[in-house]
C-alpha cells in the first residue's frame, strides 16, 4: 500500500532551539556553579564515608521509618552513595548544560562489501583451500578427523573422579533393624510415652558419634515421628503394623524434591511442604493430596524395645528423597 | 610546559607505536542518538562491573568451604552452632571487616539490579524490533547474557551457605537427579558423590569467580562491538532514516553523560544497600538438609521457575523399574527449554513470517508492530503468573488468601491470560494506530468550542506540525506474503502446508490501521 | 455547711454534686474490690473456680458445652489444662469472633483475672498442662540464645518462618508471627499445640530447651536490622519487589533526565 501511495513528506531535522546557557554568560555562569556545588556534595559524601570508617560499629541511631541503625554500616553506604552518585549529577548536568547540544547526523554505510572485495575473499578462502590440500588428499582428512575426535575424548575421561558412581547409595540410610530413634538436636532416646496425641518430634537415628553427624547422613535419614489416635489412622493391615499405639514414622525428606518436610497441622493431620506446597494426609501414610509431588513420604515400620525406647523395626522399604531413573516405583 | 603540550607528547609516543590516531580519529567522534529507554543497557553494563568490583573485594575473604567449623566470631545468637568456613567466613565479612556487610549488599542488590535491567532492556530491544537484521546475532548474545546471569546469580547466592541458598541447591540437585538415565550420575559427579557432599560450594566458586565472569567479559565485549560497530538504532523522527544516526558525538557528551551514568547507577545501589538489608544470612542459619523456613523463595529472576515447579500437576510415569519424574523435568527443563529456545530464535521466526530480508536502523513504536507486541505482552503475562504462584505462601499470608486458591487460580491462569494479554494488547495498537490517523487527518482537540454563524457548534482542531505528522506515519506498513499454493499450472507446491502457516501469520503479522498518505491529507485540506 | 447551702441553687450545683457522687462511688468500689483481689489461697481457689464457671456459662459454654464436653463447632476442653486456657483467651483469641479460618490474636475480651479464674476452672476439669512458673520463665538466666535458634530452626522456622514472622499453612490457615508476644504465652503454646499448632512435649523439647526458644525469640525481636531496614524479614520475594521499583524506578527517572533538553 505505501508502494503505491505517496507518504507525508520528512520536514528534516528541526530547528535548533538554544539554551539559556548557549546565548546568556550569566546563565552559563550559574550552569558552571551548580555544576561545581553538585562535585562538591560528592566530597561531602567521601567526607562522610571517611569519618564513618572509625565510628565503633555498636552504636545505633534511631532513623524514622528503618528504625534503630547500625550508625557506622549507615554512614559508610549513604557517604558512598552520596559520593558517587553526585559525581555523575555533576557530570550530566555539565553535558545537558553548557556541553553542545547540537544534533550531529553521521552517515551509515552499507555493510555489504563491494563486490570485488567479496570476490576476492573468496578467490583468497579457495586458493588457500586448494593449497592445503585438505580437498584432494582424504587420507590426512579422514586421520585428522580421528585424532582430533579421540584427543577430545581425554578431557572428559580426566574428568572422571569429580565423583562416584552413585550405586546403591540413594537407596539406603543409616535406618537398619534395631536402630533407636533420638531427637534433633538433643540426641536423647524417645519412649512411646514421651509423646502426647498431637505432638510431633524431629528424629534422627542414635549413632555412635552424635556430634559429629554428617549432613550426608541427615540428608537421608532425617524423620518425623507424629503421634495421633490410634482409631484416626486409615491405613491397610501391613501400614498400620508399622506404627505403634498411634505413632507413626515418615521421611522428612520431600518425595518431590528433597527440602524438609516438617509443617505438620495438628488438626487436620497434614504435612506440608513449604517449598511447593506438596500437602500430604498422616492418616492415609502421607498419601499426596495436594501439589506437585507424586509419591506419599516413605513411611518406617517402628516399635518398642523392651524398656519402650522407639527403634525401627525395619529398614526403608523404598528409597527415600526425590526421584530418579532407576526407582523402582 | 601547557596541558596541550603534554597532551601531545603522550599522544606521539602511544601512536608511534600503535597507529591509533587512525582509529580512534573516528570513534571520538562517532554518533550515539539519545533516548532515555536506551540506557537500561547501560544500567546493566554498569552493574555488571560494579559487581565485579564488589565481587572481588569480597574474595580476600571469603573462604568457599564446606568443611565443618564451630563459631567463634562476633554474632552471639551463632555462638559454638556448627556451620560451613563458607558460611562462617561470610558472618564474619558481614560482622568483623569493616564495609564488609556493605560491600555484600552492594553485590547482592547490584546482581537483582542488574538482571532486571536485562529483562528491562531486553524488552525495550524486542518491543522496538532493535533484534531484526543486521543485529540478530547480537540479540542471541543477549539471550545469552540473560541466561547464564540467571545461573550466576543462582551460583552467587549460594555460596554463603546458608538455610535458604542451601534448599535452592537440594532443589537443584533434584532437578539435575530426574533427568532420565543419566541423572543420578551427573548429580553424583556434580557433588562429588552425595547431597550436600564437601566439593559443591568450592567447584560453583570458581564457575562463579573464573568461568562466568570470563564468559560474561567475552559475550559482553562482543555485543557491544557490535553496537559499536552496527551503529545504535534509533527512533523514527523527522531528520532520520534508515542511512543516518542523529545524535550527539561521543567526547566530549556522551562520555560525559554516560561516564556519569555509571557514577549515578553505582550511587544508587550504594544508596539502597545503605538503607535496605539484603540477604541477613546470620538469620537463615547455617544450611542443614533437616531444616527448612516457611516461605522459602529463590531470587526474583528465578522465582518465575519456582512458580511453574509449583503448579505442575503430580505427574510421574513408572515402567519396568524405572520411573520420569515429569512434575521436575517439565516445568524445571523443557518448558523454560521452550522459551528460552524461541525467544533467541525470534528474529528469524519473525523474518520467516514477514519475509522482510532488509536491513533496519529505524525503530518500531511499539503501536505499529500490533502483533510482536501483543506477542511480548503474552509473554510478560506468562511470566509474571509464573512468578505469582512463586511467591504464593507470602501473597497468602499477606492479603489473607489461601495458597490452594492461588494455586488454583495461576493453574488455569498461565494458561488464560496470556492469550487473553494478546487479544486485548494487539487491540490496543491497533486502536492507538487509529487514534494516530485521526491526529494526523484532523488534528489536536483544542478543547475550545466555537459557535458557528449557523447556529452549530464545532470542536477547534489545531492541526499538528509537518514534524509529528511525519511521525506518525513514516512507518513502513508491509503487505502480508503471497504464497500461492499451486503453481501456475495447478500442481500443488512443495511445502504447501508450511506455506499455508506462513500465510495465516503473515497476514495476522501485518494487520494494520492504514496510515494517512498525503493524497489523504491534500483530500481533508480541500473540505 | 450553712456556707455551702446558700450555693444549693447556683447552676452549677447539679453538675458538681453528680461529679462528686460519681468520684464517691468509684472510689469506694474500687477500694472495696481490691481487696478481692488479693493472693488466692486455697480457700479463695474454689472461689476462684467458681467464678470461672460462671465466666464460663456465660461467654463459652455456647459453642463449648455447658459442660465443656464440645460440641459440633468447639472441641472439649476436659484435659486441655490451665495453660490453654491462659494462651487462648489471655491472647484474645477466644472468644472467637469469626468463624472462617483460624481464632486470630486480638485484643483479649477478659480481664487477667478472669482470664486466670477461667483458667482454674478448665483445670479444674481433669488435669492437663498447666501455666508455667516464674522459674520455667527464666530464660534469660536459664535459657542459651544459640542453642534456642538452633532448636527454633529444627522446630519452628518451617511454620513461623526463620525469623518468627510468621508463614502460610494449608488452606488460608497461618501460622502467626511470633514478634511482640508474651514469653508466657509462647511457652504455652509450644506445650499445648493451639489450633494447628503440633504439641511440643516435655520431652521431646525440655522446659530448658523451651526457655532457649524464648530467649531466641526475643533476641530477634530485638536485634536491630543490620545493615539497612529490614523489607519484612520475609526472604527474597520484598528484595525482588523493592529492586524492581526503588532501585530501576529512580534509575529510570535519572535516565529521563538525563536524556531530556535542558532549558
Amino acid at each position: 500500500m505505501s508502494n503505491e501511495i505517496e507518504a507525508i513528506k520528512d520536514p528534516g531535522l528541526p530547528a535548533h532551539v538554544h539554551r539559556k546557557a548557549d546565548h546568556d554568560p550569566v546563565a552559563a555562569k550559574r550552569a558552571e556553579r551548580q555544576v561545581a556545588i553538585l562535585f562538591g556534595i560528592s566530597s561531602l559524601g567521601t567526607l562522610l564515608l571517611i569519618a564513618s570508617f572509625f565510628i565503633p560499629d555498636d552504636i545505633f541511631i534511631f532513623v524514622p521509618v528503618m528504625g534503630n541503625q547500625n550508625a557506622h554500616q549507615l554512614g559508610l553506604g549513604l557517604g558512598m552513595a552520596i559520593s558517587l552518585f553526585f559525581i555523575g549529577m555533576g557530570a550530566i548536568h555539565w553535558a545537558k548544560t553548557l556541553m553542545p547540544d547540537q544534533e550531529v547526523i553521521a552517515h551509515r554505510h552499507e555493510f555489504r562489501s563491494p563486490d570485488s572485495d567479496r570476490k576476492e575473499f573468496v578467490d583468497a578462502v579457495k586458493e588457500g583451500a586448494q593449497a592445503s590440500g585438505l580437498g584432494r588428499r582424504s587420507l590426512i582428512k579422514r586421520s585428522l578427523g580421528a585424532a582430533l575426535g579421540l584427543s577430545a575424548l581425554s578431557p572428559i575421561l580426566l574428568l572422571r573422579d569429580l565423583g562416584p558412581l552413585p550405586g546403591n547409595d540413594l537407596k539406603e540410610t543409616s535406618w537398619k533393624a534395631g536402630t533407636y530413634l533420638v531427637t534433633d538436636p538433643g540426641n536423647r532416646r524417645i519412649k512411646a510415652s514421651d509423646l502426647e496425641v498431637g505432638a510431633v518430634a524431629q528424629v534422627l537415628p542414635e549413632t555412635s558419634d552424635p556430634e559429629h553427624r554428617k549432613l550426608n547422613d541427615i540428608a537421608k535419614d532425617a524423620l518425623l515421628l507424629i503421634r495421633l489416635r490410634p482409631e484416626e489412622f486409615n491405613l491397610d493391615a501391613e501400614r498400620l503394623s508399622w506404627t505403634h499405639e498411634g505413632i507413626i514414622a515418615f521421611s522428612k525428606i520431600c518425595s518431590h524434591m528433597g527440602c524438609a518436610v516438617a509443617l505438620y497441622e495438628q488438626q487436620t493431620k497434614h504435612l506440608l511442604c513449604p517449598c511447593h506446597q506438596s500437602t500430604f494426609d498422616v492418616t492415609r501414610a502421607a498419601k499426596v493430596i495436594f501439589g506437585p509431588a507424586a509419591r506419599p513420604l516413605p513411611q518406617l515400620n517402628i516399635t518398642v524395645d523392651e524398656e519402650g525406647y522407639l527403634i525401627a523395626r525395619t529398614p526403608f522399604t523404598e528409597p527415600v528423597g526425590p526421584s530418579f531413573w532407576g526407582r523402582n516405583s | 610546559m601547557t596541558t596541550e603540550h603534554r597532551l601531545g607528547q603522550v599522544a606521539n609516543y602511544v601512536d608511534e607505536r600503535t597507529g591509533a590516531a587512525a582509529w580512534m580519529k573516528k570513534n571520538l567522534q562517532k554518533v550515539f542518538p539519545d533516548h532515555w529507554s536506551f540506557l537500561l543497557g547501560e544500567v546493566a553494563l554498569y552493574s555488571f562491573v560494579i559487581l565485579l568490583l564488589s565481587g572481588t573485594y569480597l574474595t580476600f575473604w571469603f573462604d568457599p568451604s564446606m568443611k565443618e567449623v564451630i563459631y567463634e566470631g562476633s554474632y552471639e545468637p551463632l555462638e559454638g552452632v556448627k556451620m560451613s568456613a563458607a558460611y562462617a567466613s561470610a558472618l564474619h565479612i558481614s560482622f568483623e571487616v569493616r564495609g564488609g556487610l556493605l560491600m555484600r549488599q552492594i553485590h547482592h542488590w547490584a546482581a537483582l539490579i542488574f538482571m532486571a535491567a536485562i529483562v528491562a532492556h531486553l524488552m525495550r530491544v524486542f518491543f522496538t524490533g532493535a533484534f531484526r537484521k543486521p543485529r540478530e546475532g547480537n540479540w542471541i548474545i543477549g539471550v545469552g547474557l540473560l541466561t547464564l546471569g540467571i545461573v550466576e546469580g543462582f551460583l552467587g547466592y549460594s555460596l554463603p551457605d546458608d538455610l535458604l541458598s542451601g534448599t535452592g541447591i537440594r532443589i537443584a540437585e533434584a532437578i539435575i537427579q530426574a533427568i532420565p538415565v543419566v541423572g543420578s550420575y551427573l548429580s553424583y559427579f556434580a557433588f562429588g558423590g552425595a547431597f550436600p557432599g564437601e566439593a559443591f560450594i568450592p567447584r560453583i566458586y570458581t564457575v562463579h569467580v573464573l568461568l562466568l565472569p570470563g564468559a560474561f567479559l567475552a559475550l559482553i565485549t562482543a555485543h557491544l562491538m557490535m553496537v559499536w560497530y552496527q551503529k545504535h538504532t534509533q527512533f523514527p523522527g523527522p531528520g532520520r532514516t534508515e542511512k543516518n544516526v542523529v545524535g550527539y558525538p561521543l567526547m566530549p557528551v556522551y562520555m560525559a553523560k554516560a561516564g556519569g551514568f555509571f557514577f549515578i547507577v553505582f550511587g544508587v545501589i550504594a544508596f539502597i544497600s545503605a538503607v535496605a538489608s539484603i540477604n541477613p544470612i546470620w538469620l537463615y542459619g547455617p544450611y542443614t538438609p533437616g531444616q527448612i523456613s516457611a516461605g522459602s523463595q529463590p531470587d526474583w529472576y528465578m522465582g518465575w521457575l519456582d512458580g511453574l515447579v509449583r503448579m505442575s500437576p503430580p505427574i510421574e510415569t513408572y515402567f519396568f523399574g524405572y520411573t520420569i519424574s515429569w512434575n521436575i523435568l517439565i516445568p524445571g527443563l523443557i518448558i523454560p527449554g521452550i522459551l528460552f529456545t524461541g525467544m533467541a530464535l525470534y528474529p528469524f521466526i519473525e523474518s520467516w513470517i514477514t519475509g522482510d530480508k532488509r536491513e533496519h536502523h529505524l525503530l518500531d513504536r511499539p503501536r505499529n508492530a500490533p502483533n510482536r507486541t501483543a506477542l511480548g505482552a503474552m509473554s510478560i503475562t506468562f511470566m509474571i503468573v509464573a512468578l505469582i504462584n512463586g511467591g504464593n505462601d507470602l501473597i497468602a499470608t499477606h492479603f489473607d488468601l489461601s495458597i490452594n486458591q492461588i494455586m488454583w487460580g495461576t493453574r488455569f491462569g498461565i494458561i488464560i491470560l496470556p492469550p487473553i494479554a494478546f487479544v486485548v494488547t494487539k487491540r490496543l495498537c491497533l486502536s492507538l494506530q487509529r487514534a494516530d490517523r485521526e491526529l494526523v487527518l484532523h488534528g489536536r482537540e483544542t478543547g475550545r468550542l466555537l459557535r458557528l454563524p449557523s447556529g452549530e457548534f464545532v470542536e477547534v482542531h489545531e492541526p499538528i506540525s509537518p514534524e509529528k505528522a511525519y511521525l506518525l506515519t513514516s512507518h513502513e506498513q508491509a503487505p502480508a506474503l503471497e504464497l500461492p499454493a499451486v503453481d501456475g499450472r495447478g500442481v500443488k507446491r512443495a511445502g504447501a502446508i508450511r506455506n499455508k502457516l506462513r500465510s495465516r501469520m503473515s497476514v495476522a503479522h501485518s494487520e494494520a490501521v492504514p496510515k494517512v498518505s498525503a493524497d489523504d491529507l491534500k483530500e481533508i485540506e480541500s473540505h | 455547711m450553712k456556707r455551702l447551702s446558700r450555693y444549693r441553687r447556683h447552676k452549677a450545683a447539679g453538675p458538681a454534686l453528680l461529679i462528686f457522687a460519681l468520684l464517691a462511688i468509684g472510689t469506694t468500689f474500687n477500694v472495696a474490690s481490691a481487696q478481692t483481689a488479693a493472693q488466692t489461697t486455697t480457700a479463695d481457689r474454689s472461689a476462684l473456680i467458681e467464678e470461672g464457671r460462671q465466666i464460663f456459662l456465660k461467654g463459652c459454654s455456647s459453642c463449648h458445652g455447658l459442660n465443656s464436653e464440645g460440641g459440633a463447632i468447639a472441641p472439649s476442653l476436659v484435659g486441655v489444662g490451665a495453660a490453654s486456657v491462659d494462651f487462648q483467651v489471655g491472647t484474645g483469641r477466644m472468644p472467637m469472633a469469626d468463624m472462617s479460618t483460624q481464632a486470630m490474636r486480638k485484643e483479649p475480651l477478659y480481664t487477667p483475672e478472669e482470664t486466670a479464674a477461667l483458667a482454674a476452672y478448665v483445670a479444674s476439669l481433669a488435669p492437663g498442662p498447666e501455666i508455667p512458673t516464674e522459674e520455667q520463665l527464666n530464660y534469660e538466666r536459664d535459657g542459651s540464645t544459640a542453642e534456642g535458634g538452633e532448636l527454633f530452626r529444627n522446630n519452628c522456622a518451617m511454620c513461623h518462618n526463620f525469623a518468627g514472622q510468621g508463614g502460610a499453612l494449608t488452606q488460608g490457615k497461618y501460622a502467626p508471627t511470633l514478634m511482640g508476644i508474651e514469653p508466657k504465652h509462647i511457652y504455652e503454646a509450644m506445650v499445648t499445640g493451639p489450633q494447628s499448632m503440633p504439641v511440643f512435649s516435655d520431652k521431646t523439647i525440655t522446659p530448658e530447651e523451651k526457655m532457649s526458644i524464648i530467649k531466641w525469640i526475643k533476641h530477634a525481636e530485638s536485634e536491630p536490622n543490620l545493615g539497612g531496614a529490614s523489607l519484612g524479614r520475609v526472604g527474597p520475594v520484598t528484595e525482588g519487589l523493592l529492586a524492581w521499583t526503588l532501585g530501576l524506578g529512580i534509575l529510570i527517572g535519572v535516565a529521563v533526565w538525563l536524556a531530556m533538553k535542558a532549558r
